[in-house]
């Protein structure tokens, strides 16, 4: 690798930026699979839980739980990406900066 | 009233038609080189990109069949379109930025980093050629028996009108020309379903609950619409189509390709935030239009034939926009519906002939020379080659039961382009030996559990039961792929397998900072 770069990954900011997107992309990636698959799973296990009617009208839990599934994984990618211009984004900024302006 | 319908279909369909070849004139122009070709020159903005990306998967085949799956079931519509959302997080969180960084035009680019070009070039110009076929035919087929429902056309004509103009969007204008034919056509989609869907709650003033209330009155199933029913019959089945959707997505080639057209990974994101928002809200529209069939058409003896939709559950969208706007409505929304599958089908046919030229002609059978007219002229050609064999199949498999294509291009997407392209960017000890031997066993168990499964071993073939129990194959063979893939790598002491390992490092830190990354201007 060339000596620059060598240089880039051992910075402070090479390691911040790296920890910091771990963080958050595992984070997440993990909150999304428990929430699908506990979808998945109650479908798959318990489909009559899913019938319960919530409030005083016809809607069931399933669809009130579906809808929230469909919103969180917007929100989810939402986070990631605020979290990506302001904290992130400025990282690689750096970096690039470091490398020559590429 | 046929006649009416007729002429109002017909000529928005023609502006539409006309518009875009107005749009694939002006970007033929651009058409100078391979990269307008396969990224629109990588010019395309997140948001504009976000759209695109909606577009390419909001096809005909999820609004009419999610929109239709919910008229028949009610709530097993929904675990569909959750499956098919939730992977728009995974490939924001764990695709999309390295594969901006690494990758130039496909993702056979991404798994080519490291390791040898020849093998890896081929099985994923094979995965990707596999998925996208089998997409192609059902869209083709699904056309062609929507356009003479709706247009009162002839099915074969139907499928070369589809065919043609595909191949002159992609052929003339290329990547630019098919994603602003994908952008607009995504405007209209979401514009037409919120119409449909607003009418439907306009008829209920607004309360969603009375609208809840009619379907379970009108339904057979009554409150069985509004829980899990048959369609996932038993924790495997409901495990394996999880994983299927979920990960599929993230292992389509058309909609990996779209990430190349934006300047950089942060654009890439942007895109993927903007198009999990438009899916999102799409999929929330076909289940209130879903409910509105229910609603509306379900003891209206104008749409039904002996109890039955006419037209089959697929049309639920189609007679609904009838039911509720008439003639006007009906010819709007059927006129996106065909410009929904002429988008998809270029789209596909691109990210196909891309495989061809880009992976297999310029990588491994041109001898690695980098001539660009070559290149183009032959994406052009295998394009055509592409445009002609998709209207061929399309005829052929008129009368096919072509349900199981889509299911199993994701199972292929899932178990032989996702492993590759996910342990390529994240797996340090994954070598050539072992992404080719896992990557094809995954694609390989796929397709021959979908044989033997109840849906193409039952249905199709006529026997009396599968050899194979289950509809979905992604839970065997995504753990084909990932076992091979890593029984393969850690067992291979060859000499390139070391050179492989040894440059992860590298490619590692070019995927997390896009330093030495494709740039959308040349220097």
């Amino acid at each position: 690798m060339d000596p620059k770069l060598e240089e880039i990954k051992n910075s402070e900011e090479y390691k911040t930026l790296i920890s910091e997107r771990s963080k958050s992309k595992y984070f997440l990636s993990v909150l999304m699979l428990v929430v699908y698959y506990g979808f998945v799973l109650i479908i798959a296990f318990n489909p009559e839980f899913f019938a319960t009617k919530i409030g005083m009208g016809h809607a069931s839990l399933g669809i009130a739980v579906g809808l929230f599934v469909i919103l969180f994984s917007f929100v989810i990618t939402g986070i990631y990406v605020q979290k990506a211009n302001k904290v992130l984004e400025p990282l690689t900024a750096k970096l690039h900066e470091k490398a020559g302006g590429e | 009233m046929e006649n009416d319908f007729n002429i109002a279909a017909v000529s928005m369909f023609g502006i539409f038609v006309l518009f875009t070849l107005g749009i694939t004139y002006w970007a033929a122009k651009k058409m100078t080189g391979t990269k307008n070709f396969y990224s629109a020159g990588g010019n395309i903005t997140g948001f504009q990109n976000g759209l695109a990306i909606a577009g390419d998967y909001m096809s005909a085949a999820s609004f009419l069949g999610i929109s239709g799956l919910v008229f028949a079931a009610g709530f097993d519509g929904l675990i569909y379109s959750i499956g098919f959302l939730v992977g728009w997080p995974i490939i924001l969180l764990l695709i999309a930025e390295p594969l901006r960084n690494l990758g130039k035009y496909t993702f056979a680019d991404v798994a080519c980093y490291r390791l040898q070009q020849k093998p890896t070039r081929i099985l994923s110009a094979c995965g990707t050629l596999a998925t996208v076929a089998l997409y192609l035919i059902a869209q083709m087929v699904g056309s062609g028996k929507l356009i003479q429902v709706l247009f009162g056309l002839d099915y074969m004509y139907a499928v070369i009108i589809v065919g043609t103009l595909m191949m002159v969007y992609v052929t003339f204008g290329g990547m630019i020309a098919t994603t602003w034919v994908q952008i607009i056509k995504a405007c209209l989609l979401l514009f037409g379903a919120t119409l449909l869907a607003f009418l439907v709650l306009f008829h209920f003033n607004f309360n969603i609950n009375e609208l809840f209330g009619t379907a379970i009155e009108k339904h057979a199933n009554g409150e069985g619409i509004m829980a899990p029913g048959g369609l996932v019959s038993d924790p495997i089945s409901a495990i394996s189509l999880g994983l299927a959707l979920m990960f599929g997505t993230a292992g389509l080639p058309h909609i990996l390709m779209r990430f190349f057209t934006v300047p950089d990974a942060k654009q890439a994101h942007r895109s993927v935030f903007y198009a999990t928002g438009f899916i999102g809200y799409f999929y929330i529209l076909t289940f209130i239009i879903g409910f509105g069939a229910i609603a509306f058409l379900l003891g209206n003896p104008d749409f039904l034939e002996d109890g039955k939709l006419i037209g089959g559950n697929n049309m639920a969208a189609i007679q609904l926009s009838s039911a509720l706007g008439g003639d006007l409505m009906l010819g709007f929304i059927s006129a996106v519906a065909f410009a929904t599958i002429l988008a998809v089908v270029s789209g596909l046919t691109l990210a196909g002939a891309s495989a061809i030229s880009h992976d297999l002609y310029a990588n491994v059978f041109g001898g690695g020379k980098h001539d660009e007219k070559k290149e183009l002229h032959i994406s052009r050609m295998a394009t055509i080659g592409l445009g002609i064999a998709a209207i061929v199949l399309g005829v052929i498999f008129e009368k096919q039961n072509v349900a199981f294509m889509v299911g199993l291009a994701f199972a292929i997407a899932a178990s032989a382009n996702f492993p590759i392209l996910f342990l390529s960017m994240y797996w340090k000890k994954l070598t050539t030996r072992g992404a080719v031997i896992g990557g094809w066993a995954g694609l390989l168990t796929a397709v021959i559990l979908v044989i033997l499964g109840p849906i193409v071993w039952v249905d199709v073939f006529g026997n009396e039961s599968p050899i194979f129990p289950y509809k979905y194959p992604a839970l065997f063979s995504m753990v084909v792929a990932f076992v091979g893939i890593w029984l393969f790598s850690i067992t291979d002491k060859s000499k390139t397998a070391k050179e492989e390992q040894e440059k992860f490092d590298e490619q590692y830190f070019r995927a997390q900072t896009g330093i030495g990354a494709e740039k959308a201007a040349k220097h």
